[in-house]
């Protein structure tokens, strides 16, 4: 098996996100938004790969999303 | 001797920002400017610059506050009393208001609304076409399919538009001050009767659901509501009107750009991405520093203004190679003609929803859409308001 990536992990803070979005206009595979309008990440794409997820990342208006090397924890 | 900036500009350019803002590199990412009432306040014109402040809370958008720039006497004789919601709030309370309102205005809303923007924009181009070969883009187009659909999504009878437009209009740009400030209480009277009706008798728009959450119980009082729909209806639809018409304009002054657009409709996203970065006509967003904020060394103090030129922002050559041209393959991603933070546009899924469709089929009901007269001879905006075309005579 070839050598992987650090695993990451995203996740959105939903007491910031605003609705914009954003996200799921730029990675909707990895975004969408909820029925009350907040971003949400598509469920089984937690791991935040897809070459636009640090796009959308950045093009968050109020950084609600993190980007983060996932934890033993967060991995389970 | 240092000169004076005068902020805001006209354009000399409807589609370029004013030639007298400051754009070189040692002017970014902040110079100084002077408002209209003598007042000196800092202008941003960085990009990374802009994106880090407007999503800085200690910059305030309380229009109330005796500090806050406001960039004319008309803006001043309405926003120093009254703040608008929304735009006018900081947090808590704006994130109240705009909670709200979050899930009429998402990316898949916008898509559901796709249909009938589609046949809004087919039925209004029938009219003109028959009308025609020749045709005032902004009364017969540009405004009126924002119109409608707003109307639509909030449930303001569209019969009213004549009303509310002309509202808009002296709002947005009314020879004084005093005739703002009236056609700000005309709006906020029909609106309020509008809603009082709605108590009594629901629909099915967004000020219907507004209404039936109620006041009390988390829902919006009266007077809140009333704000929130004037801003609502103002916003979306002159702001969605003057991409049409200026991007329209824009797209005629630009042939071999609009015969890629003809050859290939795919790039239409691509292309309003691009003239929403390009023209950017919501060029003067404005706050008020609450506290000392350093911006790469430089510090704005506490109480001091901050006005931020979106055009020149959009046209960062550090963010967009070649910035001056316009290019679909670019990407136009990140820009800040939406706004930046806990303030950029609610209606912007809506809006690019109905600039795909309305430029695209424009072009495509329309393949020998010209100016009718020399473009030099069509009035645009001025550039103390939201930035368009006054007229557009168009010729097929």
């Amino acid at each position: 098996m070839a050598k992987e990536a650090v695993p990451m992990r995203v996740s959105i803070d939903s007491d910031v996100c605003i609705g914009a979005g954003q996200c799921a206009l730029t990675s909707p595979d990895v975004f969408t938004q909820d029925d009350d309008g907040f971003g949400t990440v598509v469920p089984g794409r937690e791991d935040g790969t897809g070459p636009l997820v640090r796009e959308a990342v950045r093009a968050c208006p109020v950084q609600a999303i993190t980007l983060h090397e996932a934890t033993e924890e967060s991995r389970a | 001797m240092t000169k004076t900036v005068a902020f805001p500009q006209n354009r000399t350019c409807p589609y370029h920002p004013p030639t007298g803002y400051p754009r070189t590199e040692e002017e970014r990412p902040l110079s100084r400017v002077t408002l209209w009432d003598g007042r000196s306040v800092w202008l941003v014109t960085g990009h990374a610059a802009a994106r880090a402040l407007l999503a800085d809370q200690r910059l305030s958008t309380d229009s109330t506050r005796d500090d806050f720039p406001l960039p004319t006497e008309r803006a001043s004789a309405v926003r120093r009393r009254r703040r608008a919601a929304l735009l006018g709030w900081d947090d808590p309370e704006h994130n109240a208001q705009r909670r709200m309102l979050i899930p009429s205005f998402t990316l898949k809303r916008a898509e559901t609304l796709r249909p009938r923007i589609q046949e809004t924009v087919d039925r209004l181009l029938d009219a003109m076409v028959a009308q025609g070969p020749t045709a005032e883009l902004v009364s017969a187009f540009a405004l009126p399919v924002p119109s409608i659909v707003i109307c639509d999504l909030l449930g303001v009878p569209y019969a009213d538009h004549d009303f509310f437009e002309e509202q808009s209009r002296r709002l947005l740009r009314g020879p004084t001050a005093a005739d703002t400030e009236d056609a700000l209480a005309r709006l906020e009277d029909y609106l309020g009767d509008l809603i009082d009706q709605k108590r009594l008798k629901p629909g099915e728009g967004v000020l219907d659901d507004l209404v039936a959450r109620g006041s009390g119980d988390g829902g919006p009082e009266r007077r809140e509501l009333v704000q929130l729909a004037t801003i609502l209806l103002v916003a979306g639809h002159e702001t969605t009107a003057n991409m049409i018409s200026l991007g329209t304009y824009t797209l005629l002054r630009h042939p071999e750009r609009l015969a890629e657009l003809r050859a290939d409709p795919t790039l239409v996203p691509a292309a309003v991405e691009e003239l929403l970065r390009f023209l950017s006509i919501a060029d003067g967003l404005l706050r008020v520093a609450r506290e000392d904020i350093d911006v790469e060394g430089t510090v704005i103090r506490a109480g001091e203004g901050v006005v931020f030129s979106t055009s020149v922002i959009n046209r960062d050559a550090a963010a967009y190679s070649d910035p001056d041209s316009l290019d679909w393959a670019r990407s136009a991603r990140h820009h800040v003609a939406f706004g930046f933070g806990i303030h950029q546009c609610l209606g912007q899924n809506l809006a690019r929803a109905e600039l795909e469709i309305a430029l695209g089929t424009l072009l495509r009901r329309l393949p020998g859409l010209r100016l009718a007269v020399p473009a030099e001879e069509i009035p645009f905006k001025p550039g103390d308001t939201i930035q368009g075309m006054l007229e557009l005579p168009v010729t097929w």
